[in-house]
């Protein structure tokens, strides 16, 4: 009876539902980034790509100098841009999970997640045009009698357009694990005696470590991998590895060197996401 | 009760205010400056005008651009939430071995940044020969929707009492059946609120359409080109465009997504 249902459901019903994504992944998702890795092995004679098996490109790459300075500088925006993240979204989260009714909630997520599905490009964009030393920014800082103060094409405003990008999901993350603390916890510490900073650091935090973290680690993999931000904000100089991405692809033609840089990415996001999981799940 | 210092809540309060303003200043900006006359906006404002938006209406790449971003959008929604909802499904109703590994791949594109997808996807697109077709878009952009698809219907599923599935069976229906008459009209809102939500993925997706389409350009690559040329307020007018589309779907997503169970009977 067993067996017989067992067959049943292996013929035909079971699979029609588990193979799409099966077969769609392997092909469209696994099989290009396993292509990718493999490109970086490959070799370019006379502007024509040859399938190979030679560390040339890695070589090449990891004996730039220019390399190494974009690996630190991507590295540290993105690790600066996940600290300011999380320490600007922690009390408006806060705010939001235990401040708030539930309706006011529920209408503040609403409206985070409307960025999610608005262009970055245009929102950039109108960041340029508030940045720009001649922009209304410094327009109306102007009529105080300061600046003007030079935003664009600085690592400040590398940092703007990142956190336009991440704050928004970061405080949904954070709001919801910080709200489904169960507020018991809380009453119990202020009766023991803990104030409001020590019910924070001894409670909330621990509870909502892995909401906390998983959103600090969604900050890091957006920021490490944007190339608007720190080309059209922080205007390229250095340039990141995702712009070095480009530029290697568009222009040079060299795109197992960009696949190098890509692989060396990838395994960078890795080991950051291994480390923040056992940091999230680790025992108390 | 929680001691409630007044004065601190407003702080929050504001605080609150402030970070919202930050989130939402560029996208007012964006659609003020798309209806002031100067090309370089500052203080105080210029006139009201429609030109930017005149600009755009009469610009025929913007307009195949639109028509690129609509096949594109529908096409990867529908294929994205159909793979969604088998994952889903898969998901709700069955475990078996590796069925971590097969969660992990379904939901683990959004993981990776999308100028790594681009170079790997441009490059597997060009061995297979169909990088620069439409087709090499819907593909894309189906692999980037599936996940969201799936997590929203399988959110739906989860109110499902499972019991439901299998009294249909006990009075007969085939599982088929119990598909098209029981889990399908069930999962309706998601399955709607999952198309809504790909579609707008797929409009607002620039890297990998950057990279793979070609000449069959969506409407983020033309916002991208305009962007790397000058200045140039017609991006204002062409975002609050898209900003209004994709508003829109997700407004109706949402709308479905929040709706209560159906009374089946």
């Amino acid at each position: 009876m067993i067996f017989s249902n067992w067959l049943r459901r292996i013929d035909g019903y079971a699979l029609t539902w588990r193979l799409p994504v099966i077969i769609w992944q392997v092909l469209f998702f696994l099989a290009p980034l396993v292509f990718m890795i493999a490109m970086s092995f490959f070799l370019v004679k006379n502007y024509q790509m040859k399938e190979a098996f030679e560390f040339v490109n890695w070589v090449k790459i990891f004996s730039k100098g220019y390399f190494w300075s974009s690996y630190g500088l991507s590295f540290g925006l993105a690790f600066l841009a996940t600290i300011t993240a999380t320490c600007i979204a922690f009390p408006a989260s806060y705010c939001l999970a235990f401040k708030l009714s539930e309706t006011a909630r529920r209408w503040a997520i609403f409206f985070l997640i409307i960025p999610f599905f608005t262009s970055y490009l245009v929102r950039t964009f109108s960041w340029y045009v508030l940045l720009a030393e001649s922009g209304v920014i410094n327009n109306i800082i102007g009529y105080l009698g300061i600046g003007p103060i030079k935003m664009l094409n600085t690592m400040f405003g590398t940092m703007i357009g990142y956190l336009t990008l991440t704050l928004p999901l970061v405080i949904i993350l954070q709001t919801l694990s910080m709200a489904s603390i169960d507020k018991n916890l809380i009453e119990a510490s202020h009766n023991l005696g803990a104030g409001r900073v020590r019910a924070i650091f001894s409670v909330i935090i621990p509870s909502a470590r892995i909401g906390l973290i998983i959103g600090a680690l969604f900050c890091f993999i957006l920021s490490f991998g944007d190339f608007v931000s720190p080309y059209y904000l922080g205007g390229s100089n250095p340039p990141t590895l995702p712009i070095l991405i480009i530029d290697t692809t568009k222009s040079g033609q060299q795109w197992p060197r960009a696949a190098v840089i890509a692989t060396i990415m990838m395994v960078t996001l890795m080991l950051v996401a291994l480390s923040a999981i056992k940091i999230a799940y680790k025992k108390r | 009760m929680m001691v409630n210092d007044k004065s601190i809540v407003w702080i929050l309060k504001i605080y609150l205010l402030i970070i919202f303003v930050f989130i939402f200043m560029p996208i007012i900006t964006s659609v003020v400056f798309s209806f002031n006359s100067d090309r370089f906006p500052s203080l105080p404002l210029g006139h009201f005008t429609w030109n930017w938006y005149d600009k755009v209406y009469y610009d025929s790449e913007t307009w195949d651009a639109i028509r690129t971003s609509i096949i594109v959008a529908l096409s990867a929604s529908v294929l994205a939430t159909i793979i969604g909802f088998c994952t889903a499904y898969t998901d709700f109703r069955y475990s078996f071995r590796f069925k971590n590994a097969y969660l992990a791949l379904a939901l683990l594109p959004p993981t990776i940044p999308l100028i790594i997808l681009a170079l790997a996807m441009l490059a597997w697109f060009s061995k297979l020969g169909i990088s620069g077709q439409i087709w090499a878009l819907i593909i894309a952009h189906t692999v980037l929707g599936a996940p969201f698809a799936m997590a929203i219907i399988r959110l739906r599923l989860q109110q499902m009492d499972k019991d439901l599935e299998s009294a249909a069976w006990n009075l007969g229906a085939s599982e088929w059946a119990t598909m098209r008459h029981v889990i399908i009209p069930f999962a309706l809102p998601s399955i709607i609120s999952a198309l809504c939500l790909t579609m707008a993925v797929s409009f607002d997706e620039f890297a990998i359409a950057w990279f793979v389409s070609g000449l069959n350009k969506s409407v983020p690559v033309v916002i991208l080109e305009i962007l790397q040329g000058n200045v140039d307020p017609q991006i204002n007018a062409i975002g609050s465009f898209v900003f209004a589309t994709t508003m829109t779907l997700v407004v109706i997503a949402q709308l479905f997504l929040f709706t209560k169970k159906p009374n089946n009977h």
